[in-house]
C-alpha cells in the first residue's frame, strides 16, 4: 500500500514542480477573462451564464493536462518498470489518477470561487457549484484517463486524447452544469448530484481496468 | 447450432478461405444493394404528399435508414471487436476497421439530412434536439475510433487499442443517450414531440422498410469490399517486408 501512496505522491510532486498546476490554474483564469470580451461586460448576463462557463473552462483546463498522465512515463520507460511491480497495474493507475486529481483538480476547484467572482457570481451561489464540481470531477479525471491511456503510444497525442475523451465528458457536463445552474436559484439539486456521484463511482470501478488494459497493450 | 457456427467461424479464420467466400459474395451483394436502392428510391419518390410536411417528407426515406445504419454500424464494430479481442478471431479487427468509415458516413448523412429536413420544419438548420445531439456525439465516437487506427503505426497494437476503445465507447453510447434526453426534455420539450410522428401509414412504411433493407445491403457490400481491400493491403505489406 505504501507503493500506492508513493506513486500518488510522485505524480503530485512532478505535476507541481513541472509547473503544470500553475499552468492549469492560469488557463482557467485566461478562459474566464476571455468570456466577457466575447459576451459583453453586462453583469446580469455573465451571472446567468457563469455556471456553464465555469464548467466549460474547468473541462478545457483538465483536457489540456490529460496527456501528462501517462505519456512521460511511457516515453522514458517508467511504465515498463511500474508493470513489473508487485502492485497490480490497476492500483498503480489509480494512484497516478489520485495524484493527478490532487495536483490539478483540487487547485482548479480552489480557483473556481475567485473565477466565479469575475463572472459576478455571489458567494451564496458557490457552495452548490463547488458541490457539483466535487461530485463530478472524479469522473472527469477517471474518464479522461481512458482517453489518455488509449493515445499513450501516439507521439504528441494531446489532440487525440481530447477527441477520445470528449464523448465520455458529455454526461458529466450535462448533469454537472445542470446542477450548478440550480445554484443560481439557490436550490440544492439532489437528483443531479446523485447522478454525478453515480457517474464518478461507476468510472471508479470501470476506468482503472480499462486504462490498465490499454497501457499493457501499449508497452507490449 | 452453436457448434456449427463455431465451426464456420473457425473455417473462415483463414484469410485465404475468407477471400474465396468474399469473392463469391461480392457481386451478388452489390447487385442486391443497387436493386433495392433503385426500387426503394422509386417507391419513395412516388409517395403521396404529407398533409403537414408536403414534399419534404421524402427526406425521411434517406434520413431514417441512415440513422438506423449509424447505430447498426457501431454495434457491428462493437461485436466485431469483442470477437477479435475475446475469441481472438483474426477477421474481427479487419471487419471492425472496414465498417468504421462506412458507419461514420451514414452518421454524417443522417445529420445532414436531418438538418435539411429541420430547416423547413423548425425554421432553423440545427436544433439541439436530443436525437440530433446524441447523433453528433456518435459521430465524434466514430471519428475517435478512426483516428486511433490512423495514429498508431504498429498494426497489432492499433488493432487492440481500437478494439478497447470500441468496447468502452459502446458502453458510453446509451449513457450519453440517457443524459442528452434528460438534458433536452428539461430545456425545450416542444421540439421533441415534433419528431415523434404518429404511426406511419402503409404508403410510407413499405418504402421506408425497403430503403432500410437497401441501406443494410449497401452497408454490408461496402464493408465486405473494404475488408477485401484490407486483407490485400496486409498481404502487400508482408510481401514488401520480405522483399526488402
Amino acid at each position: 500500500m505504501s507503493v500506492f501512496w508513493a506513486i500518488c505522491r510522485q505524480h503530485m510532486v512532478l505535476a507541481w514542480r513541472g509547473g503544470h498546476t500553475t499552468l492549469a490554474v492560469a488557463f482557467l483564469f485566461i478562459g474566464v477573462t476571455l468570456m466577457p470580451f466575447g459576451l459583453g461586460p453586462e453583469l446580469a448576463l455573465l451571472q446567468a451564464l457563469a455556471p456553464g462557463l465555469l464548467w466549460v473552462v474547468l473541462i478545457m483546463a483538465l483536457l489540456t493536462s490529460l496527456d501528462r498522465l501517462f505519456q512521460a512515463d511511457y516515453e522514458d520507460g517508467s511504465l515498463d518498470q511500474m508493470m513489473l511491480m508487485p502492485l497490480p497495474l490497476e492500483l498503480v493507475v489509480l494512484g497516478k489518477l489520485l495524484g493527478h486529481y490532487m495536483a490539478l483538480v483540487l487547485p482548479l476547484l480552489l480557483a473556481v470561487p475567485l473565477a466565479g467572482l469575475l463572472l459576478n457570481l455571489a458567494p451564496a451561489h458557490l457552495p452548490m457549484l463547488l458541490l457539483a464540481m466535487l461530485a463530478g470531477s472524479p469522473a472527469l479525471v477517471l474518464l479522461g484517463g481512458i482517453g489518455a491511456s488509449l493515445a499513450v503510444s501516439v507521439r504528441r497525442g494531446g489532440l487525440l486524447t481530447v477527441l477520445l475523451s470528449l464523448p465520455f465528458y458529455v454526461p458529466v457536463m450535462i448533469f454537472g452544469a445542470g446542477a450548478s445552474q440550480q445554484a443560481l436559484a439557490g436550490e440544492i439539486d439532489e437528483t443531479r448530484l446523485a447522478i454525478l456521484g453515480l457517474l464518478s463511482l461507476a468510472s471508479l470501478l470501470a476506468a482503472p481496468v480499462a486504462i490498465a488494459a490499454a497501457l499493457r497493450n501499449a508497452v507490449r | 447450432m452453436l457448434k456449427a457456427l463455431e465451426n464456420i467461424s473457425a473455417f473462415y479464420a483463414n484469410p485465404t478461405r475468407f477471400m474465396k467466400l468474399a469473392a463469391r459474395l461480392h457481386a451478388p451483394l452489390w447487385i442486391l444493394a443497387s436493386a433495392l436502392l433503385a426500387y426503394g428510391l422509386f417507391r419513395a419518390w412516388h409517395v403521396p404528399e404529407d398533409y403537414q410536411q408536403g414534399e419534404t417528407v421524402k427526406i425521411m426515406f434517406v434520413h431514417v435508414p441512415a440513422a438506423w445504419m449509424a447505430l447498426f454500424g457501431y454495434s457491428f464494430i462493437f461485436f466485431a471487436s469483442v470477437t477479435a479481442l475475446i475469441f481472438r478471431h483474426p477477421l474481427g479487427h479487419v471487419a471492425a476497421r472496414a465498417a468504421a468509415p462506412v458507419g461514420a458516413t451514414f452518421t454524417l448523412i443522417a445529420l445532414v439530412t436531418g438538418s435539411l429536413w429541420g430547416q423547413p420544419m423548425w425554421g432553423t438548420w440545427w436544433v439541439w434536439d436530443a436525437r440530433l445531439t446524441s447523433m453528433l456525439v456518435l459521430l465524434f465516437v466514430y471519428l475517435g475510433y478512426i483516428a486511433i487506427w490512423q495514429a498508431i503505426e504498429e498494426p497489432t497494437r492499433a488493432a487492440r487499442t481500437a478494439a478497447l476503445l470500441a468496447i468502452v465507447g459502446f458502453i458510453n453510447v446509451p449513457i450519453v443517450k440517457f443524459s442528452v434526453d434528460w438534458w433536452n426534455t428539461l430545456h425545450q420539450p416542444a421540439s421533441v414531440s415534433r419528431l415523434a410522428r404518429p404511426a406511419l401509414h402503409a404508403d410510407f412504411l413499405y418504402p421506408l422498410l425497403i430503403m432500410g433493407a437497401a441501406f443494410l445491403a449497401l452497408f454490408l457490400a461496402l464493408t465486405l469490399t473494404r475488408m477485401q481491400m484490407e486483407i490485400l493491403r496486409q498481404k502487400l505489406r508482408v510481401r514488401r517486408m520480405s522483399a526488402n
